[in-house]
């Protein structure tokens, strides 16, 4: 009779796991819907000085020569493709040399400039959100989801090495929030981080990094909402720079990163709605993206939603920002997903991309563009107009476009995707997630965070 | 003053909150986004609220008087209450995750103003996740002293990035101390006690207080015996754990 009833109970048991494996199999299959939605936006990253362009689309990353005028091959010891899965940051240091990558396969790939080589890839235990390069090239930082920013030591790296086997160490943290930007001050002494809940911290960036930055210079507290993007203006007054920040609150806003003082704050949102924009969408104005041209004398900002990008100007003795401009992208469905320029160089580059699209298997495709024309003396003169280019006035012309865009006919669909992953990935920037008792207790099986047993 | 008659929470005769209304879980889970207001800055702090017969005007200038004592988890607010009345002229205040908790420490501070005029006005209470927004509360160098009595010692290997002492933390906490502002910690579990200990230790900004210093500070017997938790570890003849800093300039 016993074994009977074992059996029974066997047979009952077996049933429970199969209801269990049932719903677990629900829950994965829409966790993975849930990742499927989660496009990643296509990113542009220009060379300080524009040797070159990069373009990373899903977990492509695409670099065009412009001194050599072609193509470049990327070097990477692992053979394959360079990422795994989609990169969500990359930048050039400022010195030129290097370049890092990181993204959703939890690696973080530092590049050297001169033969775009693969130096050095490092393991991380979460996805990473923001990368920086210190301004001597001597180190790399990557921020990951637990909010804490990791930095490794290139010192010993003099171009001629095969590659280099480097340990990140913590630098600092912002505790459980996920770090949206990480920028250098123009004098190299301090790193300072954005948060997604409207914090802006700033650190100085000791001599020994690997320690720990411990020595915290100030809070920019002001953003109503997540903080998305960071830039720094130059300043004869200050050498550090002065800090300019874009959030989901739809403003930019300048700082000083001595004091954490908000010096001034630009209603860009407001402004926009004056202006006609996607009609779908509501008052959204989310800051997707800043960058500094002409000498960091004008900031172009690219705002969700938006056909084109807003012409900000800083006037330095005040310390006060002004909306000068409004660029529209005219004949084609263009929202930029990503700007970049270099150091000196009157050219804003832009991107927009996706990494997914819903139909059969297309390769993730972008599209690239620039504006020219901005004139620092008198940013609002009507003698001489930013103008968007034509695909043969941008430098390395159409053999660039074929290798940053992956080809030269691109689908209306890409621009629709583009700005729709902007837009989700903005999302969910704002929205913590909130997980059902079921999904909390499958995503606890997965988690990565135990301590590896040695 | 009317009698509470439809509230049974309030004792009538003290005037003071009774704990058996207010009892949550010892734990809360910092990670979880909560809903409470936090405000944009230290200057956005609303002293009229926490303080209002010393700040009965909404606008503060610089000058005025700032919060100078945080308990960081000051669960019933047995610290609190011991501190108010050792140093009248020191703003302080309590920071507690758990909602019901904050609500009988805010009775708590209200019963005793009205019982004993003049005292206790110098202390409150906020709702808060003090692990996410401390920088919010106070500006650089503002604190004269932390607490920190009794934390969840998240016993698990991977909770130990959610305890309230980690080297990352102290870092907003080193900002938040003035030069010379000290940072107590106390509690019964011997690991917490060792981890907390060697956190500081190994954080440039902080060194530990001499024997002497130790025991000349009038506080630090306060630790083991002014709070609920610290009275249930004497009761239970446990052992307590201390580590006392102070905050320094690092060296370069």
């Amino acid at each position: 009779m016993e074994g009977a009833e074992m059996e029974e109970a066997r047979v009952e048991d077996r049933e429970h796991d199969h209801n269990n494996t049932q719903e677990d199999a629900q829950i994965e299959e829409s966790e993975q819907k849930n990742k499927d939605a989660e496009v990643a936006p296509a990113l542009v990253s220009v060379h300080p000085t524009q040797n070159s362009v990069a373009v990373a689309v899903g977990s492509d990353l695409r670099v065009f020569n412009l001194l050599d005028n072609c193509a470049v091959n990327l070097v990477d010891e692992s053979g394959g493709a360079s990422h795994n899965d989609s990169i969500r940051c990359i930048k050039y240091g400022t010195n030129g040399k290097l370049f890092v990558s990181a993204g959703d396969d939890k690696l973080f790939k530092v590049w050297s400039t001169d033969c775009w080589r693969c130096i050095s890839t490092v393991v991380s235990e979460k996805r990473l959100s923001a990368v920086a390069i210190s301004n001597d090239g001597l180190h790399v930082c990557f921020a990951d989801k637990f909010g804490v920013v990791w930095v490794v030591d290139l010192a010993g790296f003099d171009g001629s090495e095969a590659s280099l086997d480097k340990k990140a160490a913590p630098l600092l943290s912002h505790y459980c929030s996920i770090i949206t930007s990480l920028e250098f001050s123009l004098d190299g002494r301090f790193i300072v981080s954005a948060d997604r809940d409207s914090k802006i911290r700033v650190t100085v960036f000791p001599s020994k990094p690997l320690d720990g930055a411990h020595e915290i210079q100030s809070f920019c507290l002001g953003h109503t909402e997540f903080v998305s993007c960071l830039a720094f203006i130059s300043s004869p007054d200050s050498p550090q720079g002065i800090l300019v920040s874009g959030g989901g609150d739809s403003t930019v806003r300048l700082w000083d990163i001595i004091s954490g003082s908000l010096l001034d704050t630009c209603e860009v949102g407001a402004k926009v709605g004056q202006v006609e924009s996607d009609a779908t969408e509501g008052n959204c104005s989310i800051i997707t993206g800043i960058c500094t041209i002409l000498d960091c004398t004008l900031i172009a900002v690219a705002i969700q939603s938006l056909r084109g990008i807003m012409l900000l100007a800083c006037n330095l003795p005040s310390r006060t920002l002004s909306v000068t401009k409004l660029v529209s992208i005219i004949g084609e469905n263009f929202v930029p997903t990503s700007l970049g320029s270099s150091i000196s160089g009157g050219l804003l580059w832009m991107v927009t991309g996706a990494s997914k699209f819903r139909g059969p298997d297309i390769s993730p495709c972008s599209r690239v563009k620039g504006i020219s024309g901005f004139n620092k003396n008198s940013p609002d003169s009507s003698e001489q107009e930013p103008v968007v280019l034509a695909d043969t006035e941008l430098p390395g012309g159409v053999k660039l476009l074929e290798k940053l865009q992956g080809s030269m006919l691109i689908d209306e669909k890409v621009f629709l995707v583009a700005a729709d992953a902007v837009k989700t990935a903005m999302c969910n920037l704002l929205n913590k997630k909130q997980y059902s008792d079921e999904k909390r207790e499958f995503r606890k099986r997965t988690r990565n965070d135990k301590k590896k047993k040695q | 003053m009317l009698q509470n008659k439809a509230n049974p929470t309030i004792n009538k005769s003290t005037g003071l909150p009774r704990k058996r209304f207010y009892r949550a879980r010892a734990h809360s889970n910092p990670l979880s986004d909560s809903h409470f207001p936090v405000p944009l800055s230290p200057n956005h702090v609303e002293y009229s609220l926490h303080y209002p017969q010393l700040f009965p005007l909404a606008d503060r200038t610089d000058t005025c008087k700032k919060i100078g004592f945080a308990d960081i988890g000051c669960g019933f607010g047995g610290l609190l209450i011991s501190l108010s009345i050792l140093f009248p002229e020191t703003l302080m205040i309590g920071m507690e995750l758990r909602d019901k908790v904050t609500e009988y420490v805010k009775e708590r501070i209200l019963g005793l103003r009205v019982a004993n005029p003049g005292q206790y006005q110098n202390v409150s209470v906020v709702r808060t996740n003090s692990m996410k927004y401390i920088p919010n509360y106070f500006e650089k160098g503002q604190l004269l002293k932390m607490f920190f009595l009794f934390p969840d010692p998240h016993f698990k290997e991977k909770n130990h990035r959610r305890r309230v002492i980690s080297p990352h933390l102290l870092d907003e906490y080193a900002y938040v101390l003035q030069v010379g502002g000290i940072i107590y910690t106390i509690t019964d579990v011997e690991e917490l006690g060792e981890w907390m200990k060697s956190c500081l230790q190994n954080h440039p900004m902080f060194e530990p207080l001499s024997v002497a210093e130790l025991e000349a500070d009038p506080v630090v017997k306060l630790l083991s015996t002014a709070t609920e938790e610290g009275q249930k570890v004497a009761r239970n003849g446990g052992q307590t754990f201390q580590a006392v800093y102070r905050r320094i300039t690092p060296a370069s």
